[in-house]
């Protein structure tokens, strides 16, 4: 008997796969760009945001969660799902605060960059104007809860990389909110430090590095010259980003200059 | 042979700015010359670059900056609607609200009494004077008031994006903002 192909299809075109990828995995090592947001090659699938969403042997599913399986008919980069992904990124915009030319994230932003990538011009609903803690009790992180997509990133990057349970999601629905483990709930009384992967994981401005402010100038950001799904070889984790905040360096370890400075900054505290 | 573009009743384009900075009549500015092929085949109706107060019946194409932040923004919204053909709401402020639309978490009351009372040089009240618009209690984009066609976003829009958006109208394309022309920043 021959050995079936570890092969499936994405809009047609084939993707080799190893065993125990998810689709999102082996697309991204095949360098087919698949948008998500609450995914990292870092961590274990979370499946939240939904913007993977595939349609897979015409059912839908998230990429990031579906493990991959040979012989598999993937779409991705279709006009419906994308318009559906750009419904989500509208209601993940309105749902927060999301004002990007205030923002120090912008241009690092993954909310923003897949907002490009999906042409989204307007929010389109109603906006919430969310009143949420922003939390500066850090000597140098800052927490702000207005744009905050509950990715769980930070919770996964405390708990499984960190060893430390700094982050948690509370509550259900409309009420669920990134809480903080520490006696007074707020960021400063909890043992975060700065240089934890969880300090420097977030997807967007909500976990923000203090004191490094448009470090690199508006323009020259992560996303400013290159789309998001011409990225693909560093968000498929084939160039490491880890200890980075994302700030367009690529390095890792901690050799940004958000990360560096924030480390030379405590040193010096 | 169709006419040339030039040979066609020119458009008429209107501008205006509800509560904004005028950042974005300014990136209009930023076509630089090309502002002389615009007159080729448009003409500014109500604008500040014009100084006509009211929008003529039929305008083409109006260009809002600014979200709605009191009484007066609301009338002159409600005016560009009635009178433009295609409304494109232009810039961060008219988009989501932008920087005005930051005092949502804030009461308009307590705001006015600690700009005015608390720290204003002078007199110490809030202004009163019937001539100034009331203000909303929250600050709302253009598309939350009336309906709009297309939406330019960016803090402000580049003049590229800008010319870019008005010659694919102009044009009869539909018009696309493609990576490094579309930015919320
Ligand atoms: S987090 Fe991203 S989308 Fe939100 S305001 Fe900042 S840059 Fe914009
Ligand atoms: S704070 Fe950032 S990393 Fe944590 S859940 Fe919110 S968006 Fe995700
Ligand atoms: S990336 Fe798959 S659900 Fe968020």
């Amino acid at each position: 008997m021959n050995e079936i192909a570890n092969r499936f299809n994405i809009d047609g075109g084939p993707v080799d796969f190893e065993p125990g990828q998810t689709i999102l995995q082996a697309a991204l090592a095949a360098g087919v760009f698949i948008p998500h947001l609450c995914a990292h090659p870092e961590f274990t699938p979370h499946g939240s945001c939904k913007l993977c969403t595939v349609t897979v042997n015409g059912r839908s599913g998230s990429a990031c969660t579906i493990a991959a399986m040979p012989g598999m008919d993937v779409q991705s980069d279709t006009p419906e799902l994308n318009s559906r992904r750009r419904v989500l990124l509208q209601m993940l915009f309105v749902e927060g605060h999301h004002f990007c030319p205030g923002c120090e994230k912008s241009g690092n932003c993954t909310l923003q960059a897949l907002a490009y990538e999906m042409e989204m011009l307007t929010p389109h609903f109603a906006h919430f104007f969310p009143d949420r803690p922003v939390d500066a009790s850090h000597p140098d992180v800052l927490l702000d809860l207005n744009r905050c997509v509950m990715c769980e990133l930070c919770v996964r990057a405390s708990r499984d990389f960190d060893g430390k349970n700094v982050f948690s999601l509370a509550g259900r629905g409309m009420a669920s909110k990134i809480v903080v483990n520490s006696p007074t709930g707020l960021l400063g009384d909890s043992d975060l430090a700065v240089t934890d992967r969880a300090a420097t994981i977030c997807p967007v401005g909500a976990i923000l590095p203090k004191r490094v402010g448009y470090k690199v100038p508006i323009g020259e950001r992560l996303y400013d010259p290159i789309p998001i799904s011409a990225q693909v070889g560093r968000l498929s984790g084939a160039t490491a980003e880890s200890g980075c905040c994302g700030c367009g360096s690529g390095a890792s370890g901690g050799g940004c200059g958000a990360t560096a400075s924030a480390t030379v900054a405590q040193k010096e505290a | 042979m169709p006419p040339p573009l030039a040979a066609k009743p020119k458009l008429k384009i209107a501008t205006t700015s509800l509560s904004g900075c005028f950042g974005c009549h300014t990136s209009l500015c930023d076509i630089d010359e090309r502002i002389l092929e615009l007159a080729e085949v448009a003409e500014f109706d109500r604008s500040p670059l014009t100084d006509i107060k009211h929008c003529s019946a039929h305008v083409d194409i109006g260009l809002i900056e600014g979200s709605v932040c009191n009484a007066e923004n609301v009338h002159v919204l409600r005016e560009f609607r009635a009178s433009c053909k295609i409304l494109v709401a232009l810039g961060a402020c008219a988009v989501n609200g932008g920087l005005p639309a930051s005092r949502n978490a804030l009461d308009v009351a307590d705001c006015l009494q600690r700009v005015y009372c608390e720290r204003g040089v002078g007199r110490h009240q809030v202004p009163n004077d019937p001539e100034l618009p009331l203000l909303l209690d929250k600050v709302r984009p253009i598309n939350e008031v009336v309906r709009i066609d297309y939406f330019i976003p960016g803090c402000p829009p580049s003049g590229d994006a800008i010319w870019k958006f008005l010659t694919d109208l102009i044009a009869g394309r539909m018009p696309r903002l493609e990576h490094g022309l579309l930015r919320f920043d």
